[in-house]
């Protein structure tokens, strides 16, 4: 069934909403143009001095002429470590090189000479995870002194910490995931191994070195006194030690030696799928930008923004007249099959019972899901509790877990409390989760969390016979609500890795079309679901 | 008239006498060597009967094979067209012995004019002025020498035997004498099996100008009209045309009347043609006499309406000429180019390889296009490297040549160099317009005719980027063979997330390089140029048509890609450029010293040095021949000879190391 806009783009109401998400996405816009550039421009001159290509500059080399470049965690770090580390140093994301869709993960040795930070390891885990769920191979271009040493006690020790890094490797290398490694500059201690545990490996001359000890530690050491190409240069490991396959004479050298290993790897895609001619919307996405409302606290049906994301604008709903704040239906993404879950207002028994119902058929049918977010939570109140909005709420969430169809999840608003689990929040491991400018994320609104701490306080002083003003307590609430704005506004949750990147709310479709395509890589595995309670 | 004839020839020409003996409802016998399996002249005929390998010396040239070909196929005549078999007596016997009729003139007339000196003493009996010279059977290289002295320098050494240049060698001075001597004795026994060669004073200034003539059994004689041959390279005609232009009707008819007494002089039958050198003051000389239908031939049937291979057909069967003199008129104006594979800008060197692209000039009563070879056809190193006949007619010299400019501007091919380019600079050369051009022409104007490469102006790169972006899409498509057609992955517009990127494109352009940096746009592409910015959009024909805007400009471009090779064609001009992988150069292993490589295919003819020699620069090396001309590998540098990789007989590819050879530092 064909969606019908009942936009009007006249009106005063779509204008200051399509103000206002400009804005949001312009400030996005700018702040990625900072992050891409990397390091300071004294860091970059120095680094393309020496006749080294910067990160985005490998990347795109590398990638077939063209194609799409899917960046994940572009805000990693953003506003931490002193605003020092943009992108924590580290670029990852997913391309298309020799006509495979591969993990690429690129130190940037103008960034801290790409040492680890807490969040670069986080980042070079999660692009490995994706690499791993999504059956992606991984092209690892390695320019980094290893891990940042002052941080060592947040990057070292534990488990999702830098051994994981090559835990994987071995891992995904297990499942036939391939895992290239490229040195185009350091890769000192830890940081050889990348290499090491590849299954094949290529240096770049006078440029890639590795060792676990380097020459200053050497001498420290034992006293032997060694340059560090005569260390742990290409000759050395691919004549001599056999720890790289391939000698490259420079960065594209290494790049074109890249492309044709992944030209070899024999990687047939076989998608699962009943794949359809793909459509455009019928409705241009960017009125998205006028559709959703700027204060994110005001309803709207949520229909007005799948009809801007699906192929034809076409959505064939899924018991439309019951439990009417979840709207769950059919729909095709790049002629892509998928089973669409969007919130229409607050969660009661029967949306969370509608959503399980829909997530269990997606699941049986091995159709792929798509979660468009914005939740304030479930409702409360005896009537509700009652009713067993607990138990119906937890079988969404049972259904949602369990569910090992492709998952999708895109935070278009808020995104609260119980809310973020049963609509598939960073909890539930959906494949990719993104977030539009506009949204917000915390366990209860500011002003809810406000209100709660509040009464609380004024509960105890009333029990201890104390006053409590208007004023005082506005002045208790205020930075509550500061506190709770800046923690749940997407650019500290994207620092944070809580999801893969905030997106222009127009590469909404583009953004998941993508994701769809590369998670085809892997088998759909058959669901087991856990005990629902009744 | 014949039932079936046999055309013991290929190519053009093969394809020229079956379309008049189909006309004529003549059943048609095509022979073919290996290399023309499935040629275009062996498709064309009713028969085609195969009759050897590539090397023309063991098919087309073999007599006996193309009698035993005409025999079986029931054949009562053999066309022998021109080269080949056209101007051997013995095979026009061998085929009268044969019950066959050879289509041209008795084997006496061909022997007697065969033989250039034979010729000449003819002519000078029957009172046709002569270039003073030696025309003698005793070839001892001192009375050559010495004879040479006499007829006094310049002078032209040319093989008793020969024709299209091969064979000959102009020398200025005494002291290139001995080397000349060699070199023309060696073409010549390569080309015609007999090393003899006459000596003829060279004369200044001289136009080619020929004469066509006609006889039939009965005893009749006619001429039609002259020709004009000077526009020669190599000693190669190139541009033909009727009338000479500057050709008075007493000139004319003074010429005419010599030719055909030349002719009835020895019972000649068939068509000939007489050649003659026309010097500055209108003096005439005879040069000699072609007992065969000239390449040329299809001006004189522009301006005559008379089908020569018609006529040719009907007086070898016993018919009268179909007409006297006094029904022969000149109309109008007609202009031959030959379109050759052959590099003008590297010594007119043959180019061979597969014409994967060609697009012609549409054929009408104006123009008339004469070939052998279709689209996909290769240019085989076997045969002349002649592509095609691009032959105008028009009311008036001046409309003809206009006509012809703007025809070859219209003909495109791909795959091997060819001389279009040239043509067309020579058909806009005011000295060409103006008809006042003597056989030196080509070498006099070199520097106007071989003007120094022009860069691709930022159009020119704007329309080849453009190319290279549109078609980099259906590329994608075709890699990818994994069931997600659809995949947003194919997309091909470098979509970023929350930013832009761009796409390098580096050309080699001659011997520069030029990157064009290609900034995605919404709708097409913001390019960066070598001297400013321009917004392009377009679309790609099936054709190989781009339909471009280029900065607002329309514009309709031809592209022909070979591998990195782009040839690109806008408005009557025509640019070649590299389309460079980054990565490939990477690929070749890296060639340290020097070496000389092997300009073309060919077969090594002579070795001058030995392993260990040194040289100087300009010394020759080697000497290798292909299509029968010879090349002479030359030192790039005073050096040593390291290493020959090759020696005499041996056959050699295109791009081959000869030899290793080392520059002294």
């Amino acid at each position: 069934m064909i969606l019908k806009s009942s936009i009007n783009r006249n009106s005063p109401e779509y204008k200051s909403n399509s103000d206002a998400m400009t804005a949001l996405v312009a400030d996005l816009k700018q702040k990625v143009s900072l992050i891409i550039q990397g390091g300071n421009e004294k860091a970059r001159a120095k680094h393309t001095g020496r006749n080294k290509l910067l990160p985005r500059e490998r990347i795109r080399r590398l990638l077939d002429a063209g194609a799409p470049f899917l960046e994940l965690s572009q805000f990693a770090a953003w506003g931490m470590y002193n605003n020092e580390v943009p992108a924590a140093g580290i670029i990852t994301g997913i391309g298309r090189v020799a006509g495979q869709e591969c993990v690429i993960i690129a130190n940037d040795a103008t960034v801290k000479g790409g040492s680890y930070f807490p969040l670069t390891v986080k980042k070079h885990l999660r692009a490995q995870e994706i690499a791993e769920e999504n059956h992606l191979p991984c092209i690892y271009l390695v320019d980094s002194g290893g891990a940042n040493l002052p941080e060592q006690d947040e990057v070292f020790p534990d488990s999702k910490h830098f051994g994981r890094i090559f835990y994987n490797q071995a891992n995904m290398s297990a499942k036939e995931i391939p895992q290239i490694a490229v040195v185009m500059g350091s890769c000192t201690a830890g940081g050889a191994y990348v290499p090491a545990m590849a299954d094949e490996s290529i240096i770049v001359k006078n440029q890639g070195t590795i060792f676990l000890g380097g020459p200053p530690l050497v001498k420290a050491a034992t006293g032997e006194v060694v340059s560090a190409e005569d260390l742990g240069g290409a000759d050395v490991h691919c004549r001599i030690s056999g720890v790289t396959d391939h000698y490259a004479l420079n960065d594209v050298h290494a790049l074109g030696i890249t492309r044709r290993i992944v030209k070899s790897l024999n990687r047939v895609k076989r998608p699962d799928l009943e794949i359809r001619k793909p459509m455009e919307p019928l409705y241009d996405p960017t009125e998205l930008y006028g559709v959703v409302p700027a204060d994110i606290r005001k309803p709207y049906d949520v229909r007005e923004v799948i009809a801007r994301i699906v192929d034809g604008s076409m959505f064939d709903e899924f018991k439309k007249l019951y439990g009417e704040t979840m709207v769950c239906g059919f729909a095709h993404i790049f002629g892509y099959p998928v089973g669409i879950l969007a919130n229409n207002g607050i969660l009661f028994s029967e949306s969370a019972i509608k959503g399980a119902h829909f997530v269990q058929i997606c699941s049986q049918r091995g159709i792929p899901l798509i979660f468009l977010q914005n939740i304030s939570g479930f409702m409360v109140g005896s009537k509700y509790e009652a009713g067993g909005i607990a138990k119906d709420g937890a079988k969404l969430v049972t259904a949602v877990a369990c569910s090992r169809v492709p998952r999708f999840t895109v935070i278009i608003g808020g995104s609260f409390g119980a809310g973020n689990y049963g609509m598939c929040g960073r909890g539930y491991s959906p494949r990719f989760l993104w977030m539009w400018p506009n949204a917000r994320i915390s366990v209860m609104g500011g002003e809810q969390a406000a209100n709660v701490l509040a009464q609380v306080k004024r509960d105890s002083m009333e029990f201890r016979g104390e006053t409590w003003s208007k004023e005082e307590e506005e002045a208790f609430k205020k930075p509550i609500r500061e506190q709770y704005e800046t923690q749940g506004h997407p650019y500290y949750a994207s620092a944070r890795l809580w999801d893969d990147g905030i997106i222009d709310p127009a590469d909404t479709r583009m953004v998941l079309g993508l994701g769809i395509s590369a998670s085809l890589n892997a088998p759909i595995e058959k669901t087991k679901f856990g005990i629902f309670r009744m | 008239m014949f039932e079936k004839i046999l055309i013991a020839n290929r190519g053009e020409i093969a394809c020229r006498i079956i379309r008049t003996a189909k006309r004529l409802g003549i059943g048609t016998v095509a022979v073919y060597s290996d290399a023309d399996a499935s040629s275009m002249h062996a498709e064309l005929a009713d028969e085609a009967c195969h009759i050897g390998p590539s090397p023309a010396r063991e098919s087309y040239l073999r007599a006996d094979l193309l009698i035993e070909a005409a025999l079986k196929s029931g054949a009562e005549a053999v066309h022998p067209g021109y080269g080949f078999m056209s101007e051997n007596a013995d095979f026009a016997e061998a085929c009268k012995k044969a019950g066959l009729i050879f289509i041209g003139p008795p084997a006496q007339a061909i022997r007697a004019m065969g033989s250039k000196s034979a010729a000449k003493k003819i002519m000078e009996k029957a009172g046709v002025p002569l270039i003073p010279g030696y025309h003698g059977e005793n070839q001892e290289p001192e009375l050559l020498r010495k004879e040479a002295e006499k007829t006094g320098y310049p002078l032209m050494i040319k093989a008793v035997m020969g024709g299209g240049g091969k064979g000959m060698r102009i020398v200025m001075k005494e002291n290139d004498f001995s080397s000349a001597l060699t070199a023309a004795r060696r073409e010549a026994m390569a080309s015609f099996g007999d090393e003899s060669v006459l000596l003829e004073k060279y004369i200044s200034g001289p136009r080619h100008v020929e004469i066509q003539v006609f006889a039939d059994n009965h005893g009749n004689a006619v001429y039609l009209f002259e020709r004009d041959c000077s526009i020669q390279r190599r000693h190669q005609k190139i541009i033909e045309e009727a009338p000479a232009p500057g050709m008075t009707q007493k000139l004319r008819e003074k010429m005419g009347a010599a030719a055909v007494d030349a002719a009835k002089a020895r019972a000649y039958t068939g068509a000939g043609t007489v050649e003659f050198l026309l010097d500055e003051s209108g003096n005439f000389y005879f040069m000699e006499m072609n007992t065969r239908l000239q390449v040329e031939h299809p001006v004189t049937e522009m301006i005559t309406s008379v089908d020569l291979v018609e006529w040719q057909l009907r007086v070898a069967c016993g018919e009268k000429l179909p007409c006297g003199q006094e029904d022969l008129h000149i109309s109008g104006h007609a202009v031959e180019a030959r379109i050759y594979a052959e590099d003008p800008s590297n010594s007119f060197l043959p180019s061979t390889g597969k014409l994967f692209y060609l697009s012609t000039p549409k054929e009408s009563g104006n123009v008339r296009i004469d070939t052998g070879i279709r689209e996909g056809d290769e240019v085989s190193m076997e045969y002349d490297p002649m592509i095609a006949k691009l032959i105008v007619w028009d009311v008036d010299r001046s409309s003809a040549v206009r006509r012809l400019h703007r025809a070859l501007g219209e003909y495109h091919a791909a795959g091997v160099t060819t001389n279009v380019e040239f043509l067309r600079r020579v058909t806009e050369h005011p000295l060409f317009s103006s008809g006042g051009y003597d056989t030196g022409f080509i070498e006099q104007h070199e520097s106007e005719l071989f003007p120094a490469r022009q860069k691709a102006p930022d159009r020119i790169l704007a329309l080849a980027a453009l190319y290279i972006m549109l078609s980099i899409a259906p590329n994608r498509e075709d890699s990818d063979n994994s069931g997600d057609p659809y995949s947003p992955w194919n997309m091909t517009h470098g979509w970023r997330l929350n930013c832009r990127s761009f796409h390098e494109i580096s050309f080699i352009d001659g011997d520069s390089d030029v990157t064009v940096k290609v900034h995605y746009r919404e709708k097409g592409y913001q390019l960066e140029l070598p001297s400013g910015e321009m917004a392009v959009w377009g679309r790609l024909d099936g054709e190989g048509i781009v339909n471009a805007d280029l900065g607002g400009a329309l514009t309709k471009a031809s592209v022909i890609r070979n591998g990195a090779e782009i040839i690109l064609m806008t408005l009557g001009a025509r640019y070649r450029l590299i389309h460079t992988d980054p990565f490939a150069q990477f690929e070749e292993q890296d060639d340290t010293g020097g070496s000389l490589t092997a300009p073309m295919p060919g077969r090594i003819i002579e070795v001058m040095v030995k392993e260990g020699d040194a040289v100087k620069r300009g010394d020759s090396l080697l000497t290798m021949e292909a299509m029968k001309m010879e090349h002479t590998i030359k030192a790039p540098g005073d050096g040593k000879v390291v290493e020959l990789k090759y020696a005499v007989g041996d056959q050699v590819n295109e791009g081959e190391k000869l030899l290793i050879f080392e520059v002294n530092e």
